[in-house]
């Protein structure tokens, strides 16, 4: 079924992405790491659906927070980012997923893995962590373009400074200034320093493009994590073609 | 009666190309899987076909590759909203590896490398309408989109499509696999938009 969500509040993370905060008096709760269903109609009747990662921890509010990260040649992205103000209405369906979740009854230390847009589902954990008055061990690995491609800045930097949680950046094209290593994708090195080690059997949650999901679940599973405990979660808008 | 987003046009598929309700259309092939992509080597694949209790029929890939293959083209339909259309495949025809398999069962569940299971009725998996696919667009099929061979069920959603399938156990009822367990469909028609379990 469709529910109503009305939009509470905008707010820009990047220069292409979008932060949502809906409204949604019927919404039946979450669990972080779960989507949503986004449904657009035109006044002819034409509709056009898509799906996006739930940014908010569950909350008793009934708000829902997306971040929609503009595709150029997209059909929805651009309406949610470009066009929709605060007070209009979209239908929701949701929530959608039982596999790429966080629960606060988990507590074996929990390994994020971003590429891009990909922190989206994984703020949701970090969040939920947080709002349930969890203590497992969590680490973030955040791969980006350059800093100004950073979700939840100040955020995160928040997170870092009262070491809540341990958060690398890497970043692919461009690093701050003063920044000591090279741009550079993730490898092994990265993932020895950054990341829980197997003793700790930590579950893994990666989400990003599907060649960056590729490259760091079989690096870990190369040195010595179970592929059952690494989960996984692949954006478009392209296959990535090889 | 649905909410009208004011402002929005959006992009319509070209005329006469018929999509399931909900559907858009991509030229990409995206990649949606569960966990990491497992490494098949040829010389250890197998493919086994049992009822739970006893070995029905069993492959290498040898002889698998020895049964008679077909080329077919297809649109495929994910759950997550894309449609790839006119997809063209090369595979060995389930009405062929299930036809001497003896059985009162009704339903399978599909089994892959990595640990995925999906579950599917047997009379979707017969009558050309199921294949174990082994080439895509000519070429042998990558790891990331299931190689070296993956389920080819287009007429249901495509996760039942599974990837780097290893065989499948005939079921006497229904029972969920991976997704089916997860918040999806334990069907997975397009044409009805069977996307969510409860629906």
């Amino acid at each position: 079924m469709w529910r109503v969500g009305t939009v509470l509040a905008l707010r820009d993370e990047t220069a292409s992405a979008r932060t949502l905060t809906l409204e949604v008096p019927d919404w039946p709760g979450h669990v972080a790491g779960q989507h949503v269903d986004v449904r657009l109609t035109a006044p002819d009747g034409y509709s056009a659906a898509r799906s996006y990662s739930i940014a908010s921890a569950p909350n008793p509010e009934k708000r829902l927070e997306i971040t929609v990260e503009r595709l150029p040649d997209g059909e929805v992205s651009p309406y949610l980012t470009q066009q929709l103000i605060v007070g209009d209405q979209l239908e929701l369906r949701g929530p959608i997923g039982g596999w790429f979740v966080w629960r606060p009854e988990q507590t074996e230390p929990i390994q994020l893995i971003a590429g891009g847009s990909g922190i989206v589902p994984l703020i949701a954990m970090i969040r939920s962590r947080a709002s349930a008055g969890s203590s497992a061990p969590f680490r973030l690995l955040y791969s980006v373009r350059e800093p100004a491609a950073v979700f939840y800045r100040e955020e995160l930097r928040t997170l870092t400074d009262r070491g809540t949680v341990r958060i690398t950046y890497a970043y692919t094209r461009n690093v701050p200034k003063d920044w000591p290593l090279p741009a550079r994708r993730i490898n092994a090195n990265l993932i020895a320093n950054a990341t829980w080690p197997s003793t700790l059997s930590p579950t893994f949650y990666i989400c990003g493009p599907t060649s960056f999901v590729e490259n760091a679940s079989g690096l870990l599973t190369v040195s010595g994590h179970s592929a059952q405990r690494i989960r996984t979660e692949r954006f478009g808008p392209t296959g990535d073609r090889r | 009666m649905a909410i009208i987003s004011r402002g929005f046009s959006g992009r319509r598929s070209a005329e006469g190309v018929k999509l399931p309700p909900g559907q858009y259309v991509t030229t990409d092939f995206p990649v949606l899987s569960a966990g990491p992509t497992p490494n098949v080597p040829l010389d250890q694949w197998e493919f086994v076909i049992d009822n739970g209790a006893s070995v029905l029929k069993r492959w290498n890939w040898k002889s698998f590759r020895d049964l008679p293959t077909e080329r077919f083209t297809t649109d495929i339909h994910c759950v997550t909203r894309w449609s790839k259309l006119g997809t063209s495949w090369e595979g060995v025809s389930l009405d062929a590896m299930l036809a001497d398999v003896k059985s009162d069962d009704r339903y399978a569940m599909v089994r892959s490398y990595g640990g995925y299971t999906t579950n599917v009725p047997l009379e979707d998996l017969k009558n050309h309408q199921a294949w174990v696919a082994f080439r895509f667009e000519s070429q042998d099929l990558e790891p990331e989109h299931g190689g070296p061979a993956r389920l080819l069920v287009p007429h249901l959603y495509f996760w039942k499509s599974a990837k780097w399938v290893r065989g499948m156990t005939l079921m006497p009822r229904d029972e969920p696999g991976f997704w089916e367990a997860n918040g999806y469909h334990i069907y997975g028609d397009p044409w009805r938009e069977q996307r969510y379990s409860g629906e």
